[in-house]
């Protein structure tokens, strides 16, 4: 059998969250051809995330994001963006070149232009106990209750840091579940001091003082600044362990509070997923306001690839309506790059859009600093802790590696397996950089792992289909 | 010169450090630059397969006693590369194949490799994990593989321990002759040494051209692929009788997937870009050859750059008219050689015969004259077999 012939288009969007779905929208209206491409069988990404088929979210459960998902989709049914669900996208190629996985095998698409949608993963700074069955991400946590209605456990802790903290243990309290505690790492003084920023989307906060309220009446006890440090248990999540910590997230001393739990949901902040445009290496910087290394941007998303552009979460963490406005301005600006849009309604129509955004910049940048790195908690990690999990890497192992010459990330993958495993490094990355940045200087110094395909782990069976021998394109041999 | 070192070597893969590993062993006060970190190009991402069925006939008896060098890396490197040392296959599924597998193998017998044809049956014995279709097999005892990645952690213990001046992340513009040797050009200024050891790979030619030599290199950009663990389904190493198949699993399960399928980069770029046509070809390959690996989940594909003259044979030799000025590298399969060949060029720089002969570059020089024989060696066009399979 051979590949199947090839999709074409004028612009190709991968991952259908807020931003993406935004960017192929906008695109499409101007008149671009657009194929909008998500491994999720619906779009909506993570935030807007569609209930399984033949599933549907009860009417007294529904949330403004429940709405939200549905307009989402709406919209894309009624456009003429080709939507390409349950499509595993595990190479990006050329100018440009998309390779997928889709349940009718191995698909390529091309297109002059590129938007990259692909939002974030977790950061989880480790701690003794952290890999035992039970501890699962927050923003994980978010998506077991919002796609299936699941709680994370009998009796969960949700700790971290971040608005998503008291979402997550409110969801939980209304989904039936018990929660032990809530563990911030943020006091109080540092909720007053993002109060003004939060306060530019009423809404939000409104909806965020509502999940406090259900906390408050389930009397759920909240730990201002505290921090989880350690789980305890023979070979689950039974007890976790939480302590006073200083601003910056290091333990510092003071009474432990253990309380009984099943599962903890803990999450330390966001990472931008930006594996695609490392993959097609265009230029990055390290901004921990934006969650990590980021692709080097203008206002429009414009990579410094030509043609490639970046939006949401994916390319700085900022949250779902700042992402939904990139995505829009990167389609506006694909379709006038494209010459679909003359300048003076491009520039007219992306005003507007840059107006709102800016609007939400003090929403965002108050988020981002309750959800920011916080290096000195990755020096708090004792040298016994597994910090590559696939692998099962200690601290100690990584320190060895340093004192033998490792200087760079992708060196001591080679000297530790550090991030070879197949989370392809999005667990570990964070803190075995930061444990390096400790010892030469700067996270600039340190890199970022290099971008390679496969995107995601992909089953070899599904990639390669039936074939017979005779198909495959044997190359010349070499010289004898 | 004082103050000037013996030895400067320009290039921290597998050649230039074992050069500089051996010269400072027998007290020449030796530096070693690198623009990375040791051997994090070819010598780093290379499939590290250490076999004799993919090597070229001319490097067969190099290749022998390199492997040699590698399955006791602990006694005269004195650290590990996660050497196994094992059985290796070169599978036939067609009669084209078959006839190319018995030309090839005859050859490399011929050069002293002990390689035997086998039944399918045998070779079935020898690596269950083999699917159905195999017509003809060359099966070899002097097999196996090393862990490239730990390549450059292994060589820069070592020389340190020799008392090398490491120079890691130090990129030379350029190499100046002087009166007593050579100014090395690097940001901080010149380190001047009174014999120079070019071992760059894919940039030996525009090392060379420091010099005023033309030594035109080929880049290719080969690709490989590794799954993530799974249990055991091989204990050999595998290919094919065009040798476009490197296959084999390593203690810790992971299975790592080569043969030099092509893909896209340059010297500038490094191997910049997989091909997935190309990807996808080799990995069906691989599940022809062990179809359990279906079940595997592709980890990673990366690309690295191997530096081809023009004959496909090493440059390993005193560049011509500059006395005390050496090259080492292009070699094929020069991870599996390379130990062996650096070796050898060490043992001429200290002045005693080298055991086997080296590959001095004159014979690429002049653009006019046609290939010239090396030693025992059979060139490109000696390879009379078809080049299509």
């Amino acid at each position: 059998m051979a590949l199947p012939k090839p999709h074409e288009a004028d612009l190709v969007v991968i991952g259908a969250g807020p931003a993406g779905a935004a960017a192929a929208l906008a695109a499409s209206r101007a008149g671009l051809s657009v194929v909008l491409l998500d491994e999720a069988a619906s779009p909506g990404g993570q935030v807007y995330r569609a209930p399984p088929a033949g599933l549907s979210v009860s009417p007294g459960k529904r949330g403004p994001d429940d709405d939200a998902g549905d307009a989402l989709r709406a919209g894309i049914a009624a456009s003429s963006v080709v939507w390409r669900g349950s499509a595993r996208v595990w190479s990006v190629s050329g100018a440009f070149r998309v390779d997928a996985v889709t349940p009718s095998g191995n698909e390529s698409f091309f297109a002059p232009r590129l938007v990259a949608a692909t939002g974030a993963h977790e950061r989880l700074v480790p701690f003794p106990g952290w890999t035992k069955p039970g501890v699962i991400g927050l923003a994980a946590a978010t998506i077991l209750l919002k796609s299936q209605g699941m709680i994370p456990g009998r009796r969960s802790v949700v700790a971290g840091c971040g608005p998503l903290l008291a979402a997550v243990a409110a969801k939980i309290v209304v989904a039936g579940g018990a929660v032990a505690a809530v563990v911030d790492l943020s006091g109080p003084g540092d909720w007053l001091r993002a109060l003004p920023g939060l306060a530019r989307r009423p809404d939000l906060l409104r909806q965020g003082l509502g999940w406090a309220l259900k906390l408050g009446a389930a009397r759920v006890p909240v730990l201002f600044r505290h921090g989880v440090v350690a789980v305890e248990g023979a070979e689950a999540c039974e007890r976790v362990v939480a302590a006073p910590v200083d601003t910056e997230g290091r333990p510092r001393g003071g009474s432990l509070r253990g309380f009984e739990a099943d599962a903890l949901a803990i999450g330390h902040g966001l990472v931008p997923g930006a594996e695609i445009t490392k993959l097609l290496r265009a230029r990055h910087h390290f901004d921990p306001a934006a969650g990590g290394w980021t692709p080097v941007r203008d206002a429009f998303g414009r990579c410094s690839v030509a043609g490639l552009y970046a939006v949401g979460d994916g390319a700085a963490v900022a949250g779902a309506e700042p992402a939904r406005l990139s995505g829009q301005l990167a389609g506006l600006a694909a379709a006038h790059d494209a010459g679909r849009i003359p300048l003076e309604a491009f520039e007219r129509e992306a005003a507007s859009v840059r107006a709102g955004l800016a609007r939400m910049s003090a929403f965002a940048g108050a988020v981002g600093r309750l959800m920011r790195p916080r290096p000195a908690m990755v020096e708090a990690i004792a040298p016994e802790t597994v910090i590559c999990r696939c692998e099962d890497v200690t601290r100690s192992e990584i320190e060895t590696a340093i004192a033998e010459g490792a200087r760079d990330i992708n060196q001591l993958k080679h000297f530790t397996r550090c991030g070879m495993g197949p989370c392809q490094g999005r667990m570990c990355g964070e803190t075995a950089a930061g444990l390096l940045a400790l010892q030469v200087g700067s996270r600039e110094e340190v890199g970022y792992w290099t971008g390679r395909p496969p995107l995601r782990p992909v089953p070899l069976a599904d990639l390669l289909g039936r074939f017979d021998y005779g198909d495959i394109p044997v190359p010349t041999p070499a010289p004898l | 010169m004082s103050g000037a070192h013996d030895l400067a070597v320009v290039g921290g893969g597998v050649h230039g450090a074992t050069v500089a590993l051996f010269c400072a062993r027998a007290g020449m006060n030796t530096v070693l630059f690198e623009r990375g970190s040791l051997c994090r190009e070819a010598s780093g991402v290379n499939a590290g397969t250490l076999t004799m069925q993919m090597t070229r006939v001319a490097l067969i008896p190099y290749a022998l006693k390199a492997h040699a060098m590698w399955a006791s890396a602990r006694d005269w490197l004195g650290h590990d590369v996660g050497v196994v040392v094992c059985d290796g296959l070169s599978l036939a599924f067609t009669e084209r194949e078959a006839e190319l597998l018995t030309f090839r193998a005859g050859k490399r017998r011929e050069a002293g490799a002990p390689i035997d044809l086998v039944s399918p049956a045998r070779a079935q014995e020898v690596e269950p994990g083999l699917g159905p279709g195999v017509l003809l097999a060359g099966h070899c005892k002097v097999d196996g593989y090393a862990n490239a990645y730990l390549t450059g952690q292994a060589y820069r213990a070592a020389l340190i321990e020799a008392g090398v001046s490491l120079r890691e992340r130090t990129p030379v513009s350029g190499v100046a002759r002087e009166e007593a040797g050579f100014a090395v050009q690097t940001a901080a200024g010149p380190v001047r040494a009174r014999r120079l050891v070019l071992a760059g790979g894919v940039w030996l030619e525009e090392m060379a051209a420091w010099l005023g030599i033309d030594l035109p290199i080929k880049v290719l950009v080969n690709q490989l692929a590794v799954t993530e663990r799974v249990e055991p389904v091989m204990r050999t190493v595998v290919g094919i009788a065009s040798g476009l198949l490197s296959l084999k699993q390593y203690p810790h399960g992971t299975v790592v997937i080569g043969g030099g399928w092509q893909g896209k980069g340059d010297r500038e770029r490094g191997g910049a870009e997989i091909v997935p046509e190309s990807l996808i070809g080799n990995m069906r390959l691989a599940c022809h050859a062990i179809p359990a690996l279906k079940n595997a989940r592709l980890a990673r594909a990366w690309a690295g750059l191997e530096a081809e003259t023009r004959d496909a044979l090493p440059a390993v030799g005193p560049l011509p008219g500059i006395p005390e000025a050496y090259i080492c590298g292009s070699v094929h399969s020069g991870y599996t050689s390379g130990p062996y060949l650096a070796r050898l060029l060490a043992q001429r720089m200290l002045g005693t015969e080298p055991a086997d002969p080296l590959f001095p570059i004159d014979r690429l020089l002049a653009p006019a004259a046609p290939p010239t024989p090396v030693p025992s060696a059979a060139g490109r066009a000696a390879d009379e077999q078809p080049h299509h399979v």
